[in-house]
C-alpha cells in the first residue's frame, strides 16, 4: 500500500488500513535486532534530529537505537542546550533546524499540538513522540504490536487500560488506535482522572471501579501515575491510589486466564503495579520495549525510506 | 455645515422606524428625518450623500474592544483600532483598561482619549480599572475617572474574584450611575484550562473550561446585582447555562444587561480542531447547543448587545503552542456580516440586529448616539446589505490578524461612516 503521510502526529490520523501496515512492516524490522550485526544501510545518509522539549530517556533511547540500527545520523537537541532555554519560539527553533536539512524531526513536547505545529512549518516528516496529554502514537503502535503479537490479533481484544487517563497520551493513542483496529476499550480509574468527554469522544467504555474493567480482559494496561502532572489534588495519595487501583495478582486474576499485563513505563512499582505482576509470567512490559525499537524503525523507514527497499 | 443623506433606507430601532427617509444633519448633529424629497430647501449648500440601496443606521457601537495602547502598541494602536472600527462599521468603541499601563487612573484616561482626538477616526469610551492595576484589591477613583470621561468599570479578564471586595465595588459605584462590565468567571476552576471542556478538549488532549466556569461566576455576579443594585453588565455570554441565568435575573427584575460576541453565535469548539490558536479566546468555543442558545438569546432579548471583545495579538502570541497562545480574537471589521448573517438566518430582524450593535450599547452606557432622532449626535452607519466579500486579514486596518474567519465569504459591509455628521476618511 502506499502511506500518503508527510508525518506521524498522531494515530488519529492513519486509517485501520494504515495502522495495520505500520505494525506488518514492524514485525519485518524486529528481525534485524536479533541479528549479530544490528545494523542495515537503510537509511544511510538520511539525517534524524531527536528533538526533545521534555526529559525522556526510554522514547529518545528507542528513537536513537532505532534510526541508528538502520544507518541514520541522529542529532539530539534536548531542553537545556537548545535555544529553549533562551526563549527562542517553537516556530524560531523549527526553521533552524529546517535549514540543516534534516530527513525527519522527532518531537517529544510537554503542549499538546506541538508537533502539528512543527509539522506546518517545516518539509522534513515529523514524528511525534509525545505531545503534552494528546497523544503518543509510536507507544501505541508499539503496544499493538505487542498484543498482536502475542494474541495473534486486534479485533475482538478486550483491553483494560487502568489509571490516569485524564493526562495521558499513551492511553489516548491507545484508545484511538485500539478502536480503529476493533478491539474493545475499557477504561478505569480515579474518577478525577476520567476526562469529562471521554466516552463521546473515544469508542471507550468507562468503568469507575478498575475490578470491572479487568473482569475477563485479555490485555490489562497499567498506566503510570504521575504526580507531576496533576495540577489539582486528584486523588489523596499513593497509598489509597494503590490500594483501590494498583494492580495485583488479586486483581489480575479477574482478568482472562492467559491475559497479559502492560505498563509503557517507567513504572512505581508498588503504586499502579505490584512487584510480583510487574516481574511476572504474564508481564510483557520489556517485548514492548523491544517492540518500539522495531516500531520506529519500521516508521522511519517508511516516513523517509524512498523507494521500497528493505 | 449641513449634510443630506439620501435615497436610503433609515433603520433606527431607537424610534422603531425602518423607512425611506432622508437624513438631515448640521452641526453635527441630527436635524431632522424627512420623506424623499421633503428636505424643502435644506439641501441648498448642504453636502449630499447617496444612499441608493444602503441602509442608514445609528453609528454602530462596540461595547467590547481592546486597543492595547498604552503599552503593547505592536498589536494594536488606539489610531489602528479606531480605523478597524471604521472599517467595521463601528462609529463608537469601549476601550477596555487592560493596558499597560492599567487604565487605573485619570491620566491613562485622559491620554487615551487625546488620541482618540488625534486619530479623529472614532469615539473611543476608555473604561476605568475596577481595581488598581486590576489586582482585584483597592478601588480605583471612579469619580475622577467618571469626570475625566470613563464610561464603565471593568477588571475584565480579571474579575475580582474576593466577593466582598466585588460587593463593595458595586456598591461604591452607584453614586457615579456607572455600570460594571463583568468578565464573569470562576478562575479557580477554569484553571489552567485553554478551551471549552468536553468531547473536543478530551480528544485534542487540552485543559478544559468548563461551562460551570462561566456560569458560577455569571451567577455571583447576577446576586451581587441583585445585593447592592448597582447596574451590572455581563460580558461575552458563551453558555446556553449563562443565557439561561441572565434571563431568569430579568425575569426577577433585577437591573442587568448582557452581551454576546460574533464567534459565540458562529462558531463552536470544532474551530479548535488542528490546535488553531485563532480560535481560541476566552470565554472559550463552546457547542452547538450553546451556539443556538446564544442566538435564542439575542433573538428574545435575553442578550442585549453585540460586543467583539476585538483582542489583537500578533504572530508572537499567537504562532505557538496552542497551551501558551494567548486568549482572543479580533472583531471590529468582521462583527457587522457576522451579525447580518442572523438577520438572514431569521434569528434577529435587522432592527433587532441593530439595536444591538447600536442603540442597546449606547442606552447601558449611557453613551451619544444609537440614534438617530432630531438633536443626537449625528453618527450614522451606511450599510450595504447585499455586498458579498472575502474576509482577508491582510486589508484589515487592525494592525493584527487574529481571527478565525479569514477566507470566510461573507454578506454585509459597512459601505461609509459619519462622526458627527462628517464622512470618516479610510
Amino acid at each position: 500500500m502506499e502511506f500518503r503521510h508527510k508525518d506521524l502526529l498522531g494515530l488519529e490520523e492513519l486509517t485501520a488500513e494504515e495502522i495495520e501496515y505500520i505494525l506488518d512492516q514492524a514485525e519485518g524490522f524486529r528481525e534485524i535486532s536479533e541479528r549479530p550485526i544490528k545494523k542495515v544501510p537503510t537509511l544511510r545518509g538520511k539525517t534524524v534530529v531527536l528533538f526533545f522539549y521534555e526529559p525522556s530517556t526510554r522514547t529518545r533511547t528507542s528513537f536513537d537505537v532505532a534510526a541508528k540500527r538502520l544507518s541514520a545520523d541522529t542529532f539530539s537537541l534536548a531542553g537545556s542546550t537548545s535555544s529553549i532555554v533562551k526563549g527562542e519560539t517553537l516556530a524560531d527553533t523549527a526553521r533552524n533546524l529546517e535549514a540543516m536539512k534534516p530527513d525527519a524531526i522527532i518531537l517529544r513536547h510537554s503542549s499538546s499540538g506541538a508537533p502539528h505545529l512543527l509539522a506546518g512549518l517545516v518539509r522534513s516528516s515529523v514524528i511525534n513522540a509525545g505531545d503534552g496529554t494528546h497523544e503518543h502514537p509510536t507507544q501505541g503502535l508499539l503496544d499493538m504490536l505487542t498484543m498482536r503479537q502475542i494474541k495473534g490479533r486486534l479485533e475482538g481484544l478486550k483491553v483494560a487500560i487502568i489509571g490516569d487517563i485524564a493526562h495521558s497520551r499513551v492511553a489516548r493513542s491507545n484508545m484511538i488506535g485500539l478502536g480503529k483496529m476493533g478491539a474493545e476499550v475499557r477504561v478505569s480509574g480515579p474518577p478525577t482522572m476520567l476526562p469529562i468527554g471521554l466516552e463521546e469522544a473515544y469508542e471507550a467504555r468507562v468503568f469507575l471501579r478498575p475490578e470491572e474493567a479487568i473482569e475477563g480482559a485479555d490485555v490489562v494496561m497499567m498506566l503510570r501515575v504521575q504526580m507531576e502532572r496533576a495540577k489539582a489534588p486528584l486523588f489523596p495519595g499513593l497509598r489509597e491510589y494503590s490500594r483501590l487501583y494498583g494492580l495485583n495478582a488479586k486483581r489480575l486474576n479477574l482478568a482472562a486466564p492467559d491475559a497479559i499485563v502492560m505498563h509503557p513505563g517507567p513504572m512505581n512499582r508498588g503504586v499502579e503495579i505490584s512487584p510480583e505482576v510487574a516481574d511476572g509470567p504474564r508481564s510483557v512490559i520489556l517485548d514492548q520495549v523491544t517492540n518500539g525499537v522495531a516500531v520506529r524503525m519500521a516508521l522511519l523507514y517508511i516516513l523517509i525510506g524512498g523507494e521500497r527497499e528493505a | 455645515m449641513r449634510v443630506l443623506i439620501q435615497g436610503g433606507r433609515v433603520v433606527d430601532p431607537s424610534r422603531n422606524l425602518d423607512d425611506r427617509l432622508e437624513v438631515l444633519i448640521e452641526n453635527g448633529r441630527v436635524l431632522d428625518l424627512v420623506p424623499p424629497g421633503g428636505e424643502g430647501d435644506f439641501g441648498q449648500g448642504a453636502e449630499i450623500i447617496r444612499a441608493e440601496g444602503l441602509v442608514v443606521t445609528p453609528g454602530l457601537i462596540d461595547m467590547h474592544v481592546h486597543l492595547r495602547e498604552p503599552g503593547h502598541e505592536y498589536k494594536e494602536t488606539i489610531t489602528s483600532g479606531a480605523a478597524a472600527a471604521a472599517a467595521g462599521g463601528f462609529t463608537g468603541v469601549v476601550a477596555m483598561p487592560n493596558t499597560q499601563p492599567v487604565n487605573d487612573n485619570r491620566s491613562v484616561t485622559d491620554f487615551i482619549l487625546a488620541q482618540a482626538e488625534k486619530a479623529g477616526l472614532a469615539r473611543v469610551y476608555p473604561v476605568s480599572a475596577m481595581t488598581m492595576g486590576l489586582a482585584g484589591e483597592a478601588l480605583c477613583e471612579y469619580g475622577e475617572q467618571a469626570e475625566a470621561g470613563a464610561v464603565a468599570v471593568s477588571d475584565d479578564g480579571n474579575p475580582v474574584s474576593d466577593g466582598q471586595i466585588f460587593r463593595r465595588v458595586l456598591e461604591y459605584l452607584k453614586a457615579f450611575g456607572l455600570p460594571a462590565l463583568c468578565h464573569s468567571e470562576d478562575l479557580r476552576l477554569s484553571a489552567h484550562g485553554v478551551m471549552n471542556e468536553g468531547r473536543v478538549s478530551c480528544r485534542l488532549g487540552l485543559a478544559g473550561i468548563p461551562a460551570a466556569a462561566e456560569q458560577g461566576g455569571v451567577f455571583r455576579d447576577v446576586m451581587l446585582a441583585e445585593l447592592t443594585g448597582a447596574r451590572v453588565h455581563l460580558c461575552h455570554i458563551s453558555t446556553a447555562g449563562s443565557v439561561e441565568i441572565v434571563r431568569r435575573a430579568k425575569a426577577r427584575g433585577i437591573d442587568v444587561t448582557a452581551e454576546t460576541a460574533p464567534h459565540y453565535f458562529t462558531l463552536t469548539e470544532e474551530a479548535v480542531v488542528g490546535y488553531r490558536t485563532e480560535a481560541k479566546m476566552n470565554p472559550p468555543l463552546r457547542t452547538q447547543a450553546d451556539l443556538e442558545a446564544v442566538r435564542q438569546g439575542l433573538s428574545d432579548g435575553t442578550l442585549d448587545a453585540v460586543a467583539t471583545d476585538h483582542a489583537p495579538h500578533s504572530v508572537l502570541e499567537k504562532e505557538i503552542e496552542f497551551d501558551q497562545a494567548a486568549f482572543g480574537v479580533v472583531g471590529l471589521e468582521t462583527a457587522l456580516p457576522l451579525t447580518l448573517a442572523l438577520v438572514r438566518d431569521k434569528v434577529l430582524t435587522l432592527s433587532q440586529a441593530i439595536a444591538a450593535l447600536s442603540t442597546h450599547p449606547a442606552r447601558i452606557l449611557n453613551l451619544p448616539g444609537g440614534t438617530l432622532a432630531p438633536g443626537s449626535v449625528a453618527d450614522v452607519t451606511l450599510i450595504d446589505l447585499d455586498r458579498k466579500w472575502t474576509v482577508e486579514a491582510d486589508k484589515f486596518r487592525s494592525l493584527s490578524r487574529n481571527t478565525p474567519f479569514e477566507g470566510w465569504k461573507v454578506q454585509g459591509r459597512a459601505a461609509m461612516t459619519l462622526l458627527a455628521g462628517r464622512p470618516v476618511a479610510l
